[in-house]
């Protein structure tokens, strides 16, 4: 066996007595690309950090390109070879992406005169080793996101790498998006440069490591080959829990259809599109990123009002221009976006849970009824489980999957009859999400209320909706139960 | 013990406004006792704090909200010039003003308040201008149709009865501005605590997009956040008029800056979202303690008043900073 590029023996690290890393090991090869895998909170920032020489380690060893590492910092990680590429990428919106590129050389090189020549030399033998194709005076703050990762990719490669450690770095991605980056990686590999794959994903966890580790409460659960991992298994030692997941069906269903568009357009988005929705089925509607399923679901809700087409509820024509309209006729939307659209994060847990709703939590002289709203906020914490000691806790101190039940509770609150959600486990935990799964699905067959989800995770939508429509530039392509279908089919009518 | 502890634990910031408070007034006990410490120096201060008072209560409104209100001393003064006009026109030619009169007024008032705050409003909910923008310009348009009604000089033949009554003492022991202070506070910490405009209003100063997403009006929220606030300047005007006994275009500008100061000072965070109405009151009542505080040496130039507020805001954040209070600054 070939000598490890990076090994880390029995780590611990400890914050403020809590033990954040229990003497966890890892080890990865020259040119390996190796996944990291773990639900928040389980370490595997922390041992990121310490491997970059954010952190310093309590105790354990490290060694890197045969060197053993002690005490060192930041600067001396990247010496080495060893980059850090963040979620957020560390790139500067306001400069272009040639200064973004020379900027880190420049300052290393103590130069205070600027020359634009030499810049633009660099800038492009930076993004030379990677093909990429990208306009170097273009502002880094009007590149999409997928270019931006690139602009830290090619800035990484700058230094001599050895080892790039990607933190979750397909969260923001489309499909399209994450194909090239998986690309890219490969493209590494080729040139003998070890990537360490943060991810909490599964079949990305599947396409593109060679090997994998998994941790749980800082602890290491297994490492081992891909080869050898399956579904059941990956989550298994992703949570501790075994989950039986069943496929949705449909009981009950009502007559009518309670909720009908006709032809409804919003010019530039979407068009002519003609959709039923039954009492207690859910309703799955994919497409790509701009195939107008977004702005669908935000012109039902009525944040961007309908253009053209109609709305029915019950059967009855309705118009919906703006949100109140949509709460009056019982219609909820969990966004899209939980961090800007979902949640007031720096607000207390309960506030967010009860703002919907809380026109209903007056005494009939129009006084705030705090002891209704205690009662309400208590109710949903205790329904969804929110892990939080306290509910005037800010929002922000919960994870993904707790934030994202606390945007259901809200519209649950509110006891909607139709319920949209938008991505509605984007960014959320393995377990988490078999938990927010496994409430949709009571509720449509329990409550009678009609959901729709809007995601572009297939295996979500084909698990829990019991009909699919495939929007692709703004129209329908596609209509079909979800046991009549499969992955592949769907994506060849996306594309 | 425990609900003492809890109480400070949330708010920290207030707690420390009344260290400082008590600070100064142990320091006023032992260098100017007898000058300080008189029931005629406390019913002034009780008197004259209302007028920035009334303004500051306003903006804090606006500030909750993420916006400002730079437009209240324009409000103010407009709010004063029609006054004395108004005066002199309901007195005849008698020139004397009949009390059954004084609720006209007061309705005019709130009415002047009313429009100047959803003005604001508007341009900002609706327009979408960025609220120091808005309301700066307002406050600019303001003055000038002030400097157009008077031509800049001051008004000060209007009869004097209700100016009077409002200068006055009830019992010769309560002014009656503090009385017209209290009420309006009582109001919005009614509104702010008792009602959901309170909740609603810092979750829309969080974000209004998300507030957007959750059915709140805040369009709605927003126009009669700033008619609160131009209320409150109007009132704050009325006040004015009543200490000065005259009224003038350019009264009372140093307000606009020091109402923000206040507001700041008692906890309110300038990107909106947080505040409380009690840390803005305890930051009106120390503000005006020390200004009366520093009148009393006479060596002190009067001009080192803004050094010392200057140095308290600083202080606060400081001590903000240096507790640790996460929470304050989130």
């Amino acid at each position: 066996m070939a000598q490890a590029l990076l090994k880390a023996t029995d780590i611990q690290k400890s914050f403020a007595g809590v033990q954040a890393l229990k003497n966890v090991s890892l080890e990865i090869m020259p040119g390996e690309i190796h996944c990291l895998a773990g639900e928040n909170g389980c370490g595997k920032s922390t041992l990121i950090k310490i491997i970059s020489g954010v952190y310093q380690r309590d105790g354990g060893t490290l060694e890197f390109d045969g060197k053993t590492m002690d005490k060192f910092t930041p600067i001396d990680a990247i010496t080495n070879g060893i980059q850090v590429i963040y979620q957020d990428f560390s790139v500067f919106p306001n400069l272009t992406v040639m200064e973004n590129l020379a900027f880190n050389t420049e300052l290393a090189a103590k130069r205070r005169i600027v020359s634009k020549k030499r810049m633009r030399q660099i800038a492009e033998e930076a993004v030379a080793k990677i093909n990429f194709q990208v306009d170097l005076d273009a502002l880094v703050g009007t590149l999409s996101v997928a270019e931006k990762q690139m602009v830290a990719i090619s800035r990484a490669l700058m230094f001599n790498a050895k080892l790039i450690i990607m933190d979750e770095p397909t969260t923001a991605l489309t499909k399209k998006e994450v194909q090239a980056l998986f690309d890219i990686i490969l493209k590494l590999k080729e040139q003998g440069i070890a990537i360490l794959f943060v991810s909490h994903k599964l079949d990305e966890v599947f396409e593109i490591s060679e090997r994998f580790t998994i941790f749980r409460s800082g602890e290491l659960v297994v490492t081992g080959s891909t080869k050898d991992l399956d579904d059941k298994k990956f989550t298994f030692y992703m949570t501790g829990r075994e989950f039986n997941d069943k496929t949705f069906v449909a009981e009950n269903l009502t007559e009518q259809p309670i909720l009908e568009t006709r032809n409804l357009t919003l010019d530039g988005h979407f068009q002519d599109i003609s959709l039923k929705l039954y009492g207690g089925e859910i309703l799955g509607i994919t497409g790509l990123l701009d195939s107008g399923r977004t702005e669908l679901a935000l012109s039902l809700f009525g944040i961007r009002p309908a253009t053209g087409g109609a709305i029915l509820r019950n059967g009855q024509e309705i118009s919906i221009k703006t949100p109140q309209d949509a709460m009056k006729q019982k219609i909820g939307l969990v966004p899209e976006d939980r961090l800007s659209e979902g949640l007031f994060l720096p607000q207390s847990i309960a506030d967010n849970i009860i703002i919907a709703e809380i026109e209903q939590l007056k005494t009939p002289m129009g006084i705030f009824d705090r002891k209704k709203r205690q009662e309400e906020v208590d109710h949903w914490v205790k329904e969804m489980a929110l892990a939080t000691p306290d509910a005037n806790n800010a929002s922000s101190t919960l994870s993904g999957g707790n934030q994202q039940r606390i945007v259901l509770a809200k519209w649950l609150a509110c006891h909607p009859e139709v319920l949209i959600l938008s991505g509605p486990t984007v960014g959320v935990d393995i377990g988490s999400k078999h938990d927010i799964h496994a409430i949709l699905q009571q509720l449509a067959r329990k409550t009678g209320m009609g959901i729709i989800i809007i995601s572009d995770d297939l295996p979500e939508v084909l698990e829990n909706c019991s009909r699919v429509l495939i929007l692709k530039d703004g129209r329908i392509v596609h209509e079909a139960p979800t046991q009549e279908i499969d992955e592949k089919t769907i994506v060849s009518y996306m594309m | 013990m425990t609900e003492v502890k809890k109480h400070y634990r949330s708010n920290p910031h207030l707690y420390r406004l009344l260290a400082i408070t008590v600070l100064w007034m142990l320091f006023m006990a032992v260098t100017r006792f007898d000058k300080f410490y008189t029931f005629k120096n406390f019913q002034t201060i009780a008197a004259q704090f209302p007028e920035f008072g009334l303004m500051s209560l306003g903006v804090m409104l606006c500030m909750m909200t993420g916006g400002i209100d730079l437009s209240c001393v324009g409000v103010a003064n407009l709010t004063s010039i029609l006054c004395a006009l108004l005066m002199t026109k309901l007195a005849g030619e008698s020139g004397v003003l009949s009390p059954a009169t004084f609720p006209i007024i007061v309705v005019v008032v709130l009415v002047i308040g009313a429009l100047c705050g959803a003005f604001s409003g508007l341009l900002v909910a609706k327009v979408r201008i960025p609220p120091i923008l808005a309301t700066l310009g307002v406050n600019e348009l303001l003055t000038g149709i002030c400097m157009v009604l008077t031509g800049g000089a001051a008004l000060s033949a209007f009869p004097k009865e209700m100016t009077t009554m409002l200068a006055a003492n009830i019992g010769g022991v309560l002014p009656v501005r503090l009385l017209v202070f209290v009420a309006m506070a009582v109001l919005v910490w009614f509104m702010l605590c008792k009602t959901t405009y309170g909740t609603k209003l810092l979750l829309l100063g969080t974000s209004e997009k998300v507030a957007r997403y959750s059915g709140m009006k805040t369009e709605r929220m927003l126009i009669r956040t700033y008619m609160t606030s131009g209320i409150c300047s109007a009132l704050g005007g009325l006040m004015m008029l009543s200490t000065y006994a005259s009224a003038r275009a350019d009264y009372g500008s140093q307000y606009t800056l020091q109402t923000i100061l206040i507001v700041v000072l008692g906890g309110v965070s300038p990107n909106g979202g947080k505040g409380k109405i009690s840390g803005v009151i305890l930051a009106i009542v120390l503000l005006k303690l020390l200004e009366s505080g520093i009148n009393r040496f006479q060596n002190i130039s009067s001009y080192y008043i803004s050094l010392i507020w200057g140095g308290v805001l600083i202080l606060a954040m400081v001590m903000d900073y240096v507790t640790g209070d996460k929470r304050s600054r989130a």
